[in-house]
């Protein structure tokens, strides 16, 4: 059954990448800039999540019967929840040792 | 579907299981020979099922094409485990003191060089991410084993967030290989891109390029190879200075020569370039290093930098030195690692000024650093020299000749930064007698590696036909 009402603007190809890419242009600029390290990790997620709207998006265009793309994506999604707890249990470990979590004041060692 | 092809991974987390649960029910007392026993066990068996594979000679592959088993993996295979194995029996004092959680660190380890072996033999997208963040993510814990001293803690965090970012990175050049070609087997994409380079394409090379460069700690994603090197475990420093850096290449060979032979022209001027910056930064960078740990972790980023020239060459025979060159690479380095683990412990300190008259107070770990060091450099008759031979020799054949006179004068280099630590150990004066005696299974360990130095330099003929050998096949 056709909707009642036809989308308006019909979301493309297009709009995915846009949307992917910008998600993941701005997660990269916060992993770049910001020091803190639970900043940082969040940033990184967002990149991983402009990655799963690329791979949605390509999986959606280039061929509705096979899933790889979307696999992909539910693959992704699962290892980002471990890093996340391989992340943070990390800066838990730093957090104990000296009571921050700021990238910038972690100098023990001198780049 | 095929599972037995996984028997020696399976092996590995097999044995990886039986230290962990022996280490609950000997309640934590479980000692530190009993549990180097098992884990050998755990890798001779895995060995086991990787000869047989070798000697048959038939490629095999399993789970619709995603896993495969050529000489070319099981070349990586077995020299992953044979860096295991040393870096265990080298891991001396270390070992015997992460009291209570001795059986982890290795259990972890273990299943560590399980994840550099799928990865090695992924020939698809999903299954190679998978393997890639599996050995990634442990080894971030590795590094920040010793979590109570604030360095430790930090290589980890920094390994970490630095191997997300670049993970991250890496996906996305995925995602845009997945979006031109709709696909994501190795071969399938190959397949797919006749056409030539087209802008998307080139940034997905470039970013798959940015990703696995960093894995290999090429220049300039190189940031966190010092810190996490000399922050880490000194063990697991030598662990994570041959066996990722060995999965890293294989990665990188393996995807460019076999997914992406189309923008070929394309590629070898940009590893071509990222080799040129690699190993002329290592070395100038190395050069002004007091400590002896992160002095190497820039020698390991020149070595990457020779190492990438081969992979630039692209041929057969440039394959094939780069198969030797990691070959030489693990021995030497494992040698140098291992000798330093025992050095740093009993003189308590990683400065290379404190090495003074080492060769008095310790003559085999003095001998055994310097052989590693001369054979980094590339002094003939160690493993180095020909490593470098063979690799120089296959880019002046593809034309790069630009590159080998830059890794030429890059070895002169490096000398005198090599040659500096050897004279501290031979000609400066001994300060004071260091007390204390090697563990037996160190000197093991430090022993075979530096026969490998040996053997490698003086049968280098005998071995860069295997090395050959084994990069045929991953072109067939």
């Amino acid at each position: 059954m056709p909707p009642a009402f036809p989308p308006l603007y019909p979301i493309t190809l297009q709009h995915g990448l846009i949307l992917g890419a910008a998600l993941f242009s701005i997660g990269l600029a916060g992993a770049l800039t910001k020091r803190n390290s639970i900043v940082i990790l969040m940033a990184i997620e967002v990149m991983l999540n402009g990655v799963n709207v690329t791979f949605v998006a390509f999986a959606r265009q280039l061929e509705p019967a096979v899933l790889t793309g979307q696999v992909f994506a539910l693959f992704i999604i699962t290892v980002a929840a471990a890093e996340a707890a391989v992340g943070l249990a990390l800066i838990i470990a730093i957090y104990h040792l000296r009571h921050s979590v700021q990238i910038d004041e972690a100098n023990e060692l001198q780049g | 579907m095929n599972v037995a092809i996984l028997s020696p991974e399976i092996s590995l987390g097999a044995a990886a299981a039986v230290i962990l649960l022996a280490e609950a029910f000997s309640a934590g007392n479980l000692s530190r020979v009993a549990i180097l026993a098992l884990a050998t066990l755990g890798i001779a068996v895995s060995a086991a099922f990787l000869i047989p594979a070798q000697l048959a000679g038939v490629p095999t592959s399993s789970f619709s094409g995603a896993f495969i088993q050529n000489g070319f993996t099981i070349y990586f295979k077995l020299l992953m485990l044979m860096a295991t194995f040393l870096v265990l029996l080298g891991s001396g004092r270390f070992l015997a003191q992460a009291e209570g959680r001795r059986a982890e660190l290795v259990a972890l380890v273990l299943l560590t060089t399980a994840a550099l072996m799928l990865l090695v033999s992924s020939t698809e997208l999903i299954t190679l991410y998978i393997s890639l963040e599996m050995a990634s993510l442990s080894t971030a814990f590795l590094a920040a084993w010793m979590k109570h001293q604030e360095r430790s803690a930090e290589a980890g965090l920094k390994f970490f967030l630095l191997n997300a970012l670049s993970s991250a990175v890496l996906l996305y050049g995925i995602a845009l290989l997945y979006g031109i070609t709709g696909q994501t087997q190795l071969n399938g994409i190959a397949r797919e891109l006749v056409g030539g380079a087209t802008p998307a394409l080139l940034l997905a090379l470039a970013l798959l390029l940015a990703g696995f460069g960093f894995k290999v700690s090429a220049v300039p994603f190189h940031m966190w190879t010092p810190d996490v090197y000399e922050g880490a475990p000194t063990p697991i420093t030598a662990y994570l200075s041959v066996a990722s850096k060995a999965a890293g290449f294989a990665v990188i060979v393996r995807v460019l020569q076999t997914a992406l032979p189309g923008v070929q022209t394309e590629w070898v001027g940009l590893i071509a370039i990222l080799a040129a910056v690699t190993m002329t930064v290592g070395n100038i960078v190395a050069m002004v290093q007091t400590n002896i740990k992160r002095m190497l972790a820039y020698s390991t980023i020149a070595q990457a930098g020779y190492i990438l020239v081969g992979v630039a060459a692209g041929t057969g025979q440039g394959l094939g030195a780069v198969l030797f060159y990691l070959a030489a690479y693990t021995a030497t380095n494992l040698g140098a690692f291992i000798a330093i683990v025992e050095i740093a412990d009993r003189t308590g300190s990683e400065r290379t000024s404190d090495f003074a008259g080492l060769h008095a107070r310790a003559p085999w770990l003095a001998f055994a650093l310097a052989i590693s060091l001369l054979s980094l450099a590339g002094l003939p008759p160690l493993a180095g020299f020909f490593a470098k031979i063979y690799v120089f020799w296959a880019a002046i054949q593809t034309g790069l000749g630009w590159l080998v006179l830059l890794g030429v004068l890059n070895s002169a280099i490096s000398l005198f930064y090599y040659a500096q630590v050897i004279h501290h150990m031979y000609m400066v004066p001994a300060p004071s007698p260091a007390p204390g005696r090697s563990l037996p299974t160190l000197v093991a360990g430090l022993t075979v590696a530096i026969a490998g130095v040996f053997a490698l330099g003086i049968f280098s003929g005998f071995f860069m036909g295997l090395a050959e050998t084994a990069a045929r096949t991953l072109t067939q």
